[in-house]
């Protein structure tokens, strides 16, 4: 009912791919328009647009050779992503062609899983064995039982492929272990969902707000520009994390907040902008619903008493919740990204998304603007077999499927539903990706085949039957990028080399195993330009030309701001801002957040809390030859006056144990001022247990490992992070 | 004459270090050597604390003790500018110049000679600024002609507060940091 | 508490620059310096007769050691090919090239200064040299021309030696105190420190060497008076650190209570300077000593001094990292 409503306009996040019927197609040899410039001693300098891969926030930017070899990579100025600026890693993406660690040839495996031990086969053979397999699969329990969990471009052909198949249970961990909460806070609340690049005009805050989110070390590229640029322009920043990130080094006010609590002080906060009555009284009474409900509900959340939860004084939470107040519609509540701490999530983000609203800032200059997005032609196929099964639903308000779900549900003991027999798994380091490794394990040890597509060595491919070496995104075309933004904009990937190895894109993987499937009519296109240049024909552009741009902007005539005052048709159930969410209270879940008091470190242990260097993208960065040049290591943070008591040494190497007696790889330690006593900080993505990457292997400490403690989201089921619980083993 | 300079706003930098990796790239600087880097220099007691982050290279310093102690000339200012730069054929890896410089900003390459930032010479000839510059996410970093009164740097300094490093060192620095 | 680092993994390149190679240079070199000097002041001063050691047998020295220093300083060089870049360019400046440019003087003259002394101080050598020139008789006379020459101007060759001798003295030291961005040797004593421990050094080699009891006994004496003058000279260094600016204050932390506390303390002061100059005052005394402890005491420590010196420069600096 009210969900399905709330799921029609979400849906189209994930827009996913086409297809139909012709041929397999071979990967064409390096033609195309390419920038000729002369460098000044003479060298040939060559350019080609592509779109970054090393994290998923798709910056557009050139790929510069000089005299063939490989030579630096740029943002695409026209770009907004990255308005010409790419990030550190995305700087540093060159690492990923040169890395020597690369997969190289398709592997099967030959020994027990997990064992590692495979044989190197020709790429004709892994489809062949994979055809075979899945076939049997099909026919012993249906073709939903295979399942794709992807992240990152290619992932739409293997979308296509899987869809002809028969099978719809396709996740990625962007939902479920990642900004899950956030999207289904706004879509209850809004009746929209913030997306990536997220929605927000930060440019133009005149003070910004951020819960755990670490704009700066999370150094996706217009985020950053967008925060220093308001900063620049004087905004006033407010940052609460229990570490003194390099945001909060920029912030006015810095709420080093007691892990945990969080939501403890988003609902004093709006308990003193009611009770003081600054908030948006006009944008409250024409578009919101339940104001008088949520009024009487925060009353008691008094600063006060979020003082005892929090540790952060009343005086303050009154000072800043004046702050925003002042600054109103330009006031910028972050919706943060990352947001599975503590299992309500959910309701924690809708508190935020709620604050918003009192400032009444939706679709304003300064806070929220309506993205654009092109329009692009799919590419004609035939209509995809129709799923008889629906995969096990454990969490009914959830609008896109939990890549943790289709793990669960992987493992027999799950009563209702199908049970997964298969994976296909596509640019995602599941090991270190999901939490809870052991139930990971489990499921994969279930598996009947795990096919990993993958550019690295990485742990996942270790537990793989076939390993599929794609090739880096610098030797490939690729999906089109068409993302949202203030910009309705189109970005081209295409191949700036030809592939090392025997390493293939995943548009030719796909379509190949299709055909050896007799699927075809699903992806009917000749070949990956003639696939590109239809869609982008019927769009308005070509490929030629989109070879020589990189980017177009499409126009479109939707305005990104609402003028101040107006009313607002919303996508919820009463067409308002949702304060208070029948469709929770029906669901059975609270309508306004409520406060729940987590579980807090016994004396001598700490919470575990991760994030992002700036120079690192989880795992998939840590063997890179550049990035490890500047960070070959992360270190575990811990409070000065805690390490005095542990007679713990800055740059000493310790291990950390977690609450189930999980014991980490050696960790650096750095000793600060920079965090609360009683957590302890890492970045994530680091304690790589494969020898095969060379670089990385062994360096620094998983956080993932020790995240064995899972704290599910109620409502929509992201896999909560932090509740895990470290001490030092010295 | 040209006086070259950077100034560098600490209070936009993030520490992200964009800027390292596209100098390691724009000018293939071997492995584990840096031509920049980044500092973060946090000061006060949890939870009063301040952190100033800055990127830190050769100054060009206008009086450069590294070309006084270079034995043959290979240190040398660049004719009409500030930049200072290393003749590698005419350098014997003494290391005069490495140790003769109190910003650390010089190495030995693995072939030899001594070698640090150039300010990136090649692209201001071309007419575009060095590749740090142009990569930094948060435009944190200008570079001009600093005895050009209407360049962006002269007029950045003009209207910010700002500091050198060491200038008690006596090299008188040409990169600038707005506080 | 003050938190400073470099996050992007910058290996602080001056801490490594230097290895074994230049101590060893600027102690040899500090060395010949010393006995130049001391062969010079002989002839000069008239007493070759009364100490024939030090005026006639010690000058082979001076070019020998000079050169094992000048190798160790090629060893040290990274872009080797092209050394002889040093000879293309004078830069006053730049202590570095006049020091090789006063090598490149002094060389002549201290094998001048050979040719001088050898038919007195080694006339076996001579014979054997003269012999071996015989073959070729018109190199022979050039090489007999040469020792006459030689020992009839062996006063004028002493006093242009002299000079550039102490040059080379001083420079060992200067070459580093030049050095304004590492504290711990910019000090304007580091120059005399390096002239006067290479006279010690020298003066400790005739003591070593020498048959002549006397002649031992009046370069004890100096001896002495040189280690009191560089104790002093050490202690004034060491001053004047510690009430100079804040860098300079850190630097001189290294030896009053950092990492090279005990090395310099107990092997510079200890074992190079006071108990040697204690065994020669006790010599001098009459108590029956062997005086080659408190030689080679002097010469190893000044060896460790150079290698303390030249390491404790490396580790200071104005920044921290
Ligand atoms: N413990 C812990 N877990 C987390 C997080 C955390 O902070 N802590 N963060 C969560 C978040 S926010 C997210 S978004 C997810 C991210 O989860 P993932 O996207 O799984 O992240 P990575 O670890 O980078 O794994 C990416 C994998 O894709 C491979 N890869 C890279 N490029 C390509 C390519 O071009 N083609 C193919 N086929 N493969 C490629 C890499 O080698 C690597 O194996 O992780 C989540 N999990
Ligand atoms: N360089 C880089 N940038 C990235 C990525 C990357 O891998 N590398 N990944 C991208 C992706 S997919 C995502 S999802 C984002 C993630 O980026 P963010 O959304 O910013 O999330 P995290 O990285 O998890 O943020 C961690 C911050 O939350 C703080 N924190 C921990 N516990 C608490 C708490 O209880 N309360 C509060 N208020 N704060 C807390 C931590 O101290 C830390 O500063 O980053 C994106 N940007
Ligand atoms: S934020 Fe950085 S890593 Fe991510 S896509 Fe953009 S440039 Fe690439
Ligand atoms: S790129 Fe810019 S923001 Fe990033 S570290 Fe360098 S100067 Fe700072
Ligand atoms: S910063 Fe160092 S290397 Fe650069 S000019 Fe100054 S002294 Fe020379
Ligand atoms: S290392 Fe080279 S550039 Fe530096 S002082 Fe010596 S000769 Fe000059
Ligand atoms: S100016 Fe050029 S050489 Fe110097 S640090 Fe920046 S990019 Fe490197
Ligand atoms: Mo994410």
């Amino acid at each position: 009912m009210k969900k399905n409503l709330s799921r029609r306009s979400f849906i189209k996040i994930t827009g996913a791919g086409t297809a139909g019927v012709i041929a397999a197609g071979s990967i064409s040899k390096l033609s195309g328009t390419k920038k000729v410039v002369k460098g000044k001693s003479g060298s040939k300098v060559e350019i080609t647009p592509t779109y970054c891969e090393m994290c998923t926030f798709k910056c557009a930017g050139w790929v510069y050779k000089k005299d063939g070899k490989p030579w630096k990579i740029k943002g695409n100025d026209t770009d907004h992503h990255s308005n010409g600026r790419m990030c550190t890693k995305g700087s540093a993406g060159m690492g990923t062609y040169t890395d020597p660690d690369r997969l190289k040839k398709p592997l099967i495996r030959t020994e027990e899983r997990g064992k590692q031990v495979f044989k190197e086969v020709s790429w004709d053979e892994a489809f062949t064995y994979i055809a075979e397999k899945m076939q049997n699969l099909k026919k012993s329990y249906g073709p939903e039982c295979m399942a794709l969990l992807s992240h990152g471009a290619g992932g739409s052909f293997f979308k296509q492929f899987i869809k002809g198949f028969g099978s719809k249970n396709i996740a990625a961990p962007s939902y479920g272990n990642c900004r899950g909460p956030r999207e289904e806070a706004y879509m209850l609340t809004y009746g929209e969902a913030i997306g990536s690049p997220e929605r927000t005009d930060m440019s133009n805050s005149k003070c910004i707000v951020l819960l755990g989110s670490h704009i700066g070390e999370n150094s996706h590229s217009s985020q950053v520009r967008d925060f220093s640029t308001a900063i620049a322009n004087g905004a006033e920043v407010i940052t609460v994390d229990p570490r003194f990130s390099t945001a909060a080094s920029k912030s006015k006010f810095w709420l080093p907040i007691k892990p945990g609590t969080d939501m403890a002080l988003l609902l004093a906060w709006i308990n003193v902008i009611i009770g003081e009555e600054i908030y948006d009284k006009k944008f409250i009474k024409d578009n919101t619903v339940g104001f008088e409900q949520l009024k009487e509900h925060v009353k008691k959340y008094t600063p006060e008493w979020a003082y005892t939860e929090t540790t952060i004084k009343p005086e303050i939470i009154r000072e800043t919740a004046r702050l925003m107040a002042k600054n109103g519609s330009k006031t910028l509540l972050h919706p943060g990204r990352f947001t599975v701490w503590y299992g309500d999530d959910t309701q924690r983000v809708r508190a935020g998304a709620i604050i918003n609203a009192l400032l009444g800032n939706w679709g304003q200059k300064g806070a929220f603007f309506n993205p654009q997005k092109a329009k692009v032609a799919k590419y004609p196929h035939a209509e995809y077999p129709k799923q008889n099964k629906e995969m096990p639903i454990k969490y009914e308000l959830a609008n896109l499927a939990l890549a943790s779900g289709i793990c669960d549900a992987t493992i027999p003991s799950i009563k209702d539903g199908c049970s997964f027999k298969g994976w296909i798994v596509y640019g995602t380091n599941l090991i270190k990706t999901f939490p809870d490794r052991k139930n990971t394990l489990k499921a994969i040890q279930n598996l009947d085949l795990l096919v990993v597509v993958d550019i690295l060595p990485t742990e996942i491919t270790g537990w793989a039957d076939v390993v599929l070496p794609e090739c880096s995104y610098l030797e490939r075309y690729d999906e089109l990028r068409v993302s949202k933004g203030k910009k309705a904009q189109i970005a081209l990937r295409m191949p700036a080399f030809e592939p090392l190895y025997d390493s293939k894109p995943a548009w030719w993987m796909a379509k190949g195993l299709a055909k050896k499937m007799g699927l075809e009519k699903y992806m009917p296109w000749k070949n990956i330009e003639e696939y590109l240049d239809y869609r982008l024909k019927k769009s308005g552009t070509s490929l030629e030309e989109m070879k020589k741009a990189g980017v177009k902007t499409v126009k479109t005539d939707e305005p990104i701001f609402y003028s101040k005052g107006e009313q607002i048709e919303f996508d919820t159930e009463s067409g308002k801002v949702e304060l208070f969410s029948s469709v929770l209270e029906e669901a059975g879940f609270d309508p306004i957040p409520k406060y729940k008091r987590h579980e807090q470190p016994e004396e001598g242990s700490f919470r575990l809390i991760t994030g992002r260097s700036p120079m690192h993208s989880f795992s998939r960065s840590v063997n890179n030859p550049i990035l490890t040049q500047l960070m070959p290591e992360n270190e575990v943070w811990v409070n000065s006056v805690v390490a005095k008591e542990w007679d713990i040494k800055h740059g000493q190497y310790i291990k950390l144990k977690n609450q189930d007696n999980i014991v980490s790889t050696k960790v650096r330690v750095k000793v600060t001022e920079r965090i609360r006593h009683d957590a302890v900080y890492m970045v994530h993505g680091f304690g790589t247990e494969q020898k095969k990457m060379r670089r990385a292997y062994m360096k620094g400490a998983s956080d993932s490992l020790l995240s064995t403690k899972v704290l599910y989201d109620d409502i929509m089921g992201g896999t909560g992070f932090r509740g895990n619980f470290v001490t030092f083993v010295i | 004459m040209k006086k070259y300079g950077m100034v560098i706003d600490t209070i936009k930098c993030v520490g992200c270090s964009a800027c390292v990796v596209a100098c390691k790239t724009e000018n293939e600087v071997p492995e584990g050597l840096h031509r920049d880097w980044v500092v973060e220099e946090v000061s006060g007691k949890f939870p009063n604390l301040f952190m100033e982050i800055r990127t830190e290279r050769c100054n060009h310093c206008s009086d450069a003790p590294c070309v006084s102690a270079c034995p043959t000339g290979a240190s040398h200012q660049k004719e009409g500018s500030n930049i200072v730069k290393v003749t590698p054929n005419k350098c014997t890896g003494c290391k005069a110049c490495v140790a003769s410089c109190p910003y650390n900003a010089r190495f030995i390459m693995p072939e030899g000679y001594a070698s640090k930032c150039t300010f990136c010479d090649h692209r201001i000839d071309e007419g575009k600024g060095p590749a740090c510059a142009s990569v930094c996410p948060t435009e944190a970093i200008t570079f001009g002609d600093l005895n050009n009164p209407l360049s962006k740097v002269s007029r950045l300094l003009r209207a910010r507060k700002h500091k050198a490093l060491i200038p008690e060192a006596g090299t008188n620095p040409n990169i600038f940091y707005l506080t | 508490m003050n938190e400073i680092a470099v996050i992007t993994n910058k290996v602080n390149p001056s801490l490594h620059i230097w290895g074994w190679e230049v101590p060893v240079y600027l102690f040899l070199g500090g060395l010949t310096a010393g006995i130049l000097i001391i062969v010079s002041l002989m002839f000069l001063g008239k007493k070759e007769k009364e100490y024939s050691f030090a005026s006639y047998k010690m000058a082979l020295y001076a070019p020998i050691i000079m050169t094992i220093g000048m190798g160790a300083l090629f060893l040290d060089l990274k872009h080797k090919l092209f050394v002889w870049r040093f000879y293309t360019t004078f830069n006053l400046a730049s202590p570095m090239s006049w020091g090789s440019w006063v090598l490149l003087i002094i060389y002549p003259f201290s094998v001048l200064l050979i040719f001088a002394t050898i038919r007195k101080g080694y006339p076996k050598y001579n014979e054997w040299i003269e012999q071996l020139l015989s073959k070729i008789n018109f190199v022979l006379k050039i090489y007999k021309w040469l020792l006459e020459f030689s020992e009839r101007n062996v006063r004028t060759i002493a006093a242009i030696t002299m000079p550039f001798a102490i040059l080379l003295g001083i420079y060992t030291g200067v070459l580093l105190s030049a050095f304004s961005a590492r504290p711990f040797w910019n000090s304007p004593l580091m120059g005399p420190i390096f002239l006067v421990s290479g006279l010690s050094t020298a003066a400790a080699m005739v003591i070593l060497l020498a048959k002549d009891h006397k002649e031992k006994e009046f370069f004890t004496k100096i001896d002495l008076g040189l280690i009191f003058t560089e104790i002093t000279f050490l202690v004034l260094f060491i001053i004047g650190l510690t009430t100079s600016s804040i860098q300079y204050q850190k630097a001189a932390d290294l030896i009053l209570g950092g990492k090279l506390t005990p090395v310099f303390w107990v092997f510079v002061f200890g074992f190079a300077l006071i108990i040697p100059a204690f065994l020669e005052i006790l010599e001098l005394k009459g108590k029956k000593i062997p005086s080659a402890y408190a030689a080679l005491l002097v010469l190893i420590g000044g060896l460790i001094l150079r290698f303390i010196i030249v390491d404790a420069g490396q580790t200071s600096g104005w920044l921290p990292y």
